[in-house]
C-alpha cells in the first residue's frame, strides 16, 4: 500500500481530522465525496487470527481511551464522572457499514467496531471522520479499533457492559482442522455471555449454510443463550440490517444468495 | 493435527530445558521432586525412598513433567507434562491409579477440594476436566477421557487453581490473563459462567495462589507475573486490591542497572499455611523473598527476603506444607546443554513458619542444613540424585531456566520484514518427531 497508510496509522483522531480537510495531497480520498476509496485499503478477506500482531492492547476496560474514540461525548480524557460506556460491538466490522446504520437509529449508544485487518480498520476510521465531517453532530456514537476480539473482549468491556454484539457474516475457515478458528465457538460463547449483560442480544448472519448450522448449534447448547422468536425477531429493527447494511450483505444479496440467521439472547443460566 | 506453534523460534528437535518442580504432601506425609521426566517421591512417614509403580509399559512419563500436585486431602498426587499424559497417582500405594490422555503438552493441573475432578490445561489453552467418581485407590490402571471444560483462546495456560471454598477455578495464561470461572456442579458439561477476568498485569502471568484464614475462608487470590509484580485481587469482582513491584520493594536492584535490561519473572509462589506469607521466587534472587498479606487492608509488602548463602541457588519451585511450618524449595533443570549432568536438583528447606509466628515482623526464618531437614541425607540422596554437581553448573541451569521460560511465554516482537518472512515460510504440516 501507498505511503499515507504508514502515515494515519501513526495519527490520533484529532490529527487525523486536520489531515483529512487537506485532502488535495491524499489519493485515497475521492474528491468527490470526501470519502476513503475502497479500492486503496483493499485487504484479503482473511486473516489469521492465531497469529500474535502487535497491536495496542488495553490493559483492561478502565484503560479504553473514550476521548480517543469519542471526542464529542468525552472532550477531555478525564472520564471519571461518566457513565456513558460502550453498548454495541460489531465483531469483524469490515468496512463498516453495520456501523454507520446503527448510528442513526441510536444516536445516544456508543458503539465500536471491531477488525483484526489493519488496513481495513485505516479505511473505518477514515470513513467515520469524513462522515463526521460531513454530517456535523453525526456519527460521533461510532469508532473502530484494529484488535483481535477471540482474545481480547475482556480487555475492552466490563461484564455485562455490552446490550448487542455483532457476527456478520464471519469467516467460515471451512477446513474442519480450521474450526477451532471461528468466530463462534462453546468456548467463545463463554466470554461473550460474560461481556453481554443479561437480556443482551447476539445477532449472527452468514452466507455459508455449513456455518449457519454451527452457529446456531454452538448458540443452542449454550446454557446461556435463549433463541428470539419469530415474533420478537420482527419487532426488532436491527434484524433487518443484518443482511442490506454491510457490503457482504449487499453481495449475497445481488447473487440472489441465501443467508443464515441465528439471533439470541442472553439469559441466566439456570442452576 | 498440530498447527505451526504460536511460541515458534525454537527447533522442533530442540528438546526444552524444564525447569525442577517440588511438591509437599498437605501433612508432610511424603515429598516429591520432578526433574525432567523423572518423578521422584520420598516417604518422610517412613523414612524411605518410595518406588513408584505404574502398569503402563516404559518410564512413567516419557518427556518433562511440567505440573505436579497433591490433592488437598492428601490422598491423591497428579503429574502430568509433554508426554500428553495426565497421571493421577494413590499416595498410600503410590500406584498409578488412572492415566488420561491430553491432546497436547499439558502445562498445569489443579484437583478440586472434594478430590473428585482433576482439571489440566493444555499449551493451546483448554482447560479439561477428569472426574473420579468411579476410580478406586486399589483398581487396577483405568484409562480415562478428559471433557473439555472451558478455554482461553490460543493461549498458554500458566496455571490452575481452585477457590478455598470451590467455588470458582482460576486460570491464568502467558497473555496477562486470569480468569475465574464458576466451577459448576456438572463439570464436564463445560463451565460456561465466567465470574471475572482480573486483568492489570503487563506480562505473562506465571503463578496462582489463595491466601485465606478462617476470617476471610473464600480467600483472596495472589498472582505473579513476568512484569516482576505480585498482585492481590478480589476475584468475585475482579478487581485489583494492591500490587507489589517484588524486585524493586525488596532492593534486589543493582544501583547501575540499565533500563533496557528485562524485569525479573516471578518464577514460582505459594502461600505459607496458617500464616498470611507468601514465598515468591523471583528470577534475580538466590533465595526467596516473603510477602505479607495483610488481609483487612487488602494489602502486600516484603517481609522478609531470605537469600541463601554458600550456594547458587535459585529456586524454580517451592510449597510450603500445611502442618510442619516448613517451606520446601527446588532449584533444578533437566536437558541441560554443555555439561556432563543433563539434570540437576538441589532442594532446600526454610523453617520458622510455626502457627505461633503470626507476626510476619517477629519471625526469624532458618535455611536449615542438609542434615537438619526432614528424612536427612537419605531424602536428599533420593530426590536430588547421588551426582555431586559443580557450582557453575547450577549458574548455567538457572540461566536456561530463565532463557526457556521466556522463549516460551514472552510475545516475541518482529520487525514488519521478518513478519512478512514468517509468514511466507510458514509451514501447517505436522512436523515428524
Amino acid at each position: 500500500m501507498g505511503p499515507r497508510q504508514g502515515f494515519f496509522c501513526k495519527c490520533t483522531f484529532a490529527l487525523q481530522k486536520k489531515a483529512m480537510l487537506e485532502t488535495k495531497a491524499n489519493p485515497n480520498i475521492s474528491k468527490s465525496t470526501g470519502l476513503p476509496r475502497k479500492r486503496f485499503y483493499r485487504a484479503r478477506a482473511h486473516s489469521n487470527p492465531l497469529s500474535d500482531s502487535h497491536f495496542p492492547v488495553p490493559i483492561s476496560p478502565s484503560h479504553v481511551d473514550y476521548s480517543l474514540h469519542y471526542p464529542h461525548f468525552f472532550p477531555s480524557s478525564d472520564q471519571s464522572d461518566s457513565s456513558k460506556k460502550i453498548q454495541f460491538a460489531d465483531i469483524g466490522c469490515g468496512f463498516g457499514g453495520l456501523l454507520i446504520s446503527l448510528s442513526t437509529l441510536f444516536p445516544e449508544t456508543l458503539m465500536i467496531g471491531m477488525e483484526l485487518r489493519d488496513k481495513v480498520t485505516e479505511y473505518v476510521k477514515e470513513r467515520i471522520l469524513a462522515l463526521r465531517v460531513a454530517n456535523p453532530g453525526q456519527n460521533q456514537n461510532i469508532s473502530v479499533t484494529r484488535t483481535n476480539s477471540m482474545k481480547y473482549i475482556p480487555n475492552y468491556f466490563e461484564k455485562g457492559q455490552l446490550s448487542k454484539m455483532f457476527f456478520l457474516f464471519p469467516d467460515p475457515h471451512f477446513k474442519e482442522k480450521n474450526h477451532r478458528r471461528r468466530v463462534i465457538s462453546t468456548h467463545l460463547l463463554d466470554e461473550y455471555a460474560y461481556a453481554l449483560g443479561v437480556g443482551g442480544i447476539i445477532y449472527t448472519i452468514t452466507d455459508v449454510e455449513e456455518l449457519g448450522e454451527w452457529m446456531k448449534a454452538c448458540l443452542e447448547s449454550h446454557p446461556m443463550f435463549e433463541a428470539l422468536t419469530e415474533k420478537e425477531l420482527e419487532a426488532d429493527p436491527v434484524v433487518e440490517l443484518l443482511s442490506s447494511a454491510t457490503e457482504e450483505g449487499q453481495k449475497v444479496a445481488r447473487n440472489g444468495g441465501q443467508t443464515f440467521r441465528a439471533v439470541y439472547r442472553r439469559v441466566t443460566p439456570p442452576l | 493435527m498440530e498447527d505451526a506453534p504460536i511460541e515458534d523460534g525454537e527447533n522442533h528437535k530442540d528438546i526444552e530445558v524444564a525447569p525442577a518442580l517440588i511438591s509437599v504432601h498437605p501433612a508432610q506425609e511424603s515429598v516429591a521432586v520432578t526433574v525432567g521426566s523423572e518423578l521422584r517421591v520420598f516417604d518422610l512417614h517412613g523414612g524411605s525412598a518410595v518406588s513408584l509403580v505404574d502398569d503402563s509399559h516404559g518410564p512413567f512419563h516419557k518427556d518433562s513433567i511440567r505440573a505436579i500436585r497433591y490433592g488437598a486431602n492428601g490422598k491423591l498426587f497428579v503429574s502430568a507434562g509433554d508426554d500428553k499424559l495426565v497421571k493421577i497417582w494413590s499416595t498410600e500405594s503410590w500406584h498409578c491409579i488412572c492415566t488420561v490422555s491430553s491432546e497436547k503438552r499439558v502445562t498445569a493441573v489443579a484437583l478440586s477440594n472434594d478430590g473428585l475432578h482433576v482439571c489440566f490445561a493444555d499449551k493451546f489453552g483448554v482447560v479439561w476436566v477428569v472426574d473420579l467418581d468411579s476410580v478406586d485407590s486399589n483398581q487396577a490402571l483405568v484409562n480415562k477421557k478428559a471433557a473439555q471444560m472451558l478455554a482461553h483462546y490460543c493461549s498458554i495456560i500458566t496455571s490452575l487453581e481452585f477457590s478455598p471454598d470451590g467455588r470458582f477455578i482460576v486460570s491464568a495464561d502467558r497473555d496477562f490473563k486470569i480468569r475465574v470461572t464458576v466451577f459448576p456442579k456438572k463439570p464436564l458439561d463445560g463451565a460456561h459462567e465466567i465470574q471475572s477476568f482480573c486483568l492489570g498485569h503487563t506480562e505473562f502471568v506465571s503463578c496462582l495462589a489463595f491466601v485465606s484464614t478462617s476470617e476471610y475462608p473464600q480467600g483472596f487470590l495472589v498472582s505473579g507475573s513476568g512484569d516482576s509484580t505480585v498482585r492481590l485481587w478480589n476475584i468475585s469482582s475482579g478487581s485489583l486490591l494492591d500490587t507489589c513491584e517484588v524486585e524493586m520493594k525488596a532492593g534486589l536492584l543493582e544501583s547501575n542497572r540499565r533500563g533496557e535490561d528485562c524485569n525479573s519473572a516471578i518464577t514460582d509462589l505459594c502461600t505459607i499455611p496458617d500464616c498470611t506469607m507468601i514465598a515468591v521466587a523471583i528470577q534475580s534472587l538466590q533465595g526467596i523473598v516473603l510477602l505479607s498479606c495483610d488481609l483487612s487492608a487488602r494489602t502486600l509488602s516484603i517481609a522478609k527476603v531470605v537469600s541463601i548463602m554458600g550456594e547458587t541457588f535459585i529456586p524454580t519451585s517451592s510449597r510450603a506444607s500445611f502442618s510442619a511450618g516448613l517451606l520446601w524449595m527446588v532449584s533444578g533443570v533437566s536437558n541441560l546443554r554443555g555439561f556432563d549432568h543433563h539434570s540437576l536438583a538441589r532442594v532446600r528447606v526454610i523453617s520458622g513458619f510455626n502457627k505461633s509466628n503470626l507476626d510476619p515482623q517477629e519471625f526469624e526464618p532458618i535455611v536449615l542444613e542438609d542434615n537438619e531437614i526432614p528424612g536427612g541425607y537419605k531424602l536428599l540422596e533420593k530426590l536430588q540424585g547421588s551426582v555431586v554437581v559443580e557450582e557453575k553448573v547450577f549458574l548455567a541451569a538457572a540461566e536456561a531456566v530463565k532463557t526457556a521460560m521466556s522463549n516460551l511465554l514472552v510475545k516475541k516482537q518482529y520487525s514488519v520484514e521478518k513478519r512478512e518472512f514468517r509468514k511466507r515460510t510458514r509451514n501447517d504440516r505436522k512436523t515428524k518427531q
